[in-house]
């Protein structure tokens, strides 16, 4: 292991042979759940980003297939309902899904099937490491990458609240949250995403940001020049940009892809509950518990005296004899 | 016997000299305590989820995954211990007259000039506003828990009302410990009124001081007791 792996540009190229160490380290990462003053690293990764072109998809799902294999869960076999959706929706076990939608067009009158894969979004400001309780559980890579680190995972469900995308689930087993790590471990070691590799049209590749935005803004290009007007890229500002990102052939209307939102953000109650709720209610009880304290100790008791225990003698005596007479 | 107005059927004059009253019998005093360790419990285990610089106090359950499972079960646990105390106390928690003087004489509580004060029944408005206070919140961290309860009701409400869940239950819990910090530094501040929990009965002079119209109406009441 005398080398690092270089950092990968392209989700094509085949792994080296000869054995090769991790270049995505521990010290490359650039924020961690629940924990303030994150050292930064010495050193920033080239950002990467999966572009998924959704013009370009045809419904295979040999994507989902790679990230099985690759991952090496095993996805419940479900009932067939009468969808193409396989499984239902994502879930612990499945970290990406085809999502299908039968669209008709009203400019057209045209049916158009809208194939949409889904999955964590990467995201430059994620809801979920905002959310989390469990210090080191979720941590962002300096190249982008949102991570669930699951041995510090508790399984609270903290951040299926946070996420703007409804993407985390957690097992029913280990109770921790999984997702999609844009193969994270394949990237340490110079790879691009099992998903891209196995995508056969290229709707899904993998490089730097910079080059995917690049070759998105080609695709946006072609797509206009064939009459669709309204092409564009899905890299939605309000969370800062994501790192996996679509080109979409009616980028107007996102939600018509099953609903990819139209303008996600972490949402204000995230933001007030994770901001000045937990600042300003842990100064209010801290303040009150101390003041109580202090105050308990040296302010004057509410005592009672020895005139009124007579008093109360007296009142239980004269009642009695009240009787008696 | 006619039901009484300002006491509980079981409250009663244990001595005369000196005088005791029993204000708590051994059943609500086992249900308070239950309560209250259920409540410091979920105080401990929930600061823990709100603010990570309090993470370290998982470390009490053995860890953030026991916390995570723990919190909502011992929540149950408190919800409905605390309705069984409902039942028991909710009738002289009811407003009267006499909390509308003691709360314009806020002042003479504080300095404890009770002299000023009206006399009072078993409970003066400040416990009466722990009571309600206690019973609307714990309701409220019930319903939003289950809401937010991952493990057995992930699925019950949608993200968003999830979020609003979350962040109420952070409020009410907030709430609710400002609440139990005011009662417990009541109970130490006002002498001789932990004793109520603990053995159960408090001074003649305490009852006297705090709660005369209870005491006249169990002295009252004690004459006409058969076995005297």
């Amino acid at each position: 292991m005398s080398e690092t792996a270089p950092q990968p540009k392209t989700a094509a190229a085949n792994p080296p042979v000869q054995p090769i160490g991790s270049n995505l380290l521990p010290s490359d990462v650039v924020r961690i759940s629940a924990t303030k003053d994150v050292p930064q690293p010495t050193r920033q990764l080239e950002k990467v980003a999966k572009l998924i072109d959704v013009s370009k998809c045809i419904g295979c799902k040999a994507c989902q297939s790679a990230c099985i294999e690759w991952n090496d869960t095993k996805p419940e076999v479900e009932e067939n309902v009468g969808v193409y959706e396989n499984p239902h929706d994502l879930t612990p076990n499945m970290f990406t899904l085809m999502r299908f939608t039968e669209w008709v067009n009203p400019e057209t009158d045209n049916l158009e099937w809208l194939i949409r894969k889904d999955g964590c979004m990467h995201c430059e400001d994620p809801g979920c490491l905002k959310a989390c309780p469990a210090p080191g559980a979720i941590v962002q890579y300096s190249n982008g990458i949102v991570d669930f680190i699951h041995e510090n995972c508790i399984g609270c469900g903290y951040c299926v609240t946070g996420c703007p995308f409804d993407i985390p689930r957690i097992s029913k087993v280990d109770h921790k949250s999984y997702k999609c790590t844009l193969c994270s471990d394949r990237v340490a070691v110079g790879q691009g995403p099992a998903c891209a590799k196995a995508c056969p049209t290229q709707a899904i590749v993998f490089g730097t940001k910079e080059d995917m935005i690049a070759h998105a803004n080609e695709r946006v290009e072609d797509l206009k020049s064939r009459g669709y007007a309204n092409a564009g890229i899905y890299d939605p500002a309000g969370v800062g940009g994501t790192h996996v990102f679509y080109v979409l052939h009616h980028a107007d209307k996102p939600s018509i892809y099953d609903g990819l939102p139209d303008e996600p953000r972490i949402s204000p109650v995230v933001e007030g509950w994770k901001g000045v709720t937990k600042t300003a209610g842990l100064a209010v009880m801290g303040v009150a518990a101390v003041g109580a304290a202090i105050h308990g100790i040296f302010a004057r008791a509410n005592k009672v005296d020895a005139h009124e225990e007579q008093e109360a003698e007296k009142l239980v005596r004269s009642a009695n004899d009240g009787e008696n007479v | 016997m006619a039901r009484p107005i300002y006491a509980e059927p079981g409250d009663r004059i244990e001595s005369v000299k000196p005088v005791t009253v029993s204000r708590y019998r051994g059943f609500i005093r086992a249900n308070h305590w239950i309560t209250a360790l259920s409540l410091i419990l979920l105080l401990v285990s929930g600061l823990a989820f709100f603010h990570p610089s309090l993470y370290f106090l998982t470390g009490l359950f053995g860890g953030g995954q026991n916390a995570r499972w723990l919190h909502p079960i011992i929540g149950v646990v408190l919800f409905v211990s605390f309705m069984v105390m409902f039942i028991q106390l909710w009738r002289l928690n009811l407003p009267t007259p006499d909390d509308k003087a003691w709360l314009s004489q806020i002042g003479d509580v504080v300095k404890g000039n009770e002299e000023n004060l009206p006399e009072l029944g078993k409970y003066n408005a400040g416990q009466k506003f722990i009571f309600w206070g206690m019973t609307l919140l714990i309701v409220v961290l019930i319903v939003t828990g289950v809401m937010i309860w991952e493990q057995f009701f992930g699925e019950l409400v949608t993200i968003p009302t999830r979020r609003i869940a979350v962040l109420t239950h952070a409020l009410a819990a907030v709430a609710i410990i400002l609440v139990f910090i005011l009662h417990v530094y009541a109970a130490f501040w006002t002498r001789g009124t932990l004793r109520a929990m603990t053995r159960g009965t408090v001074t003649g002079g305490w009852a006297y001081r705090h709660h005369r119209k209870w005491l006249r109406e169990l002295a009252g009441r004690r004459t006409r007791g058969p076995a005297e």
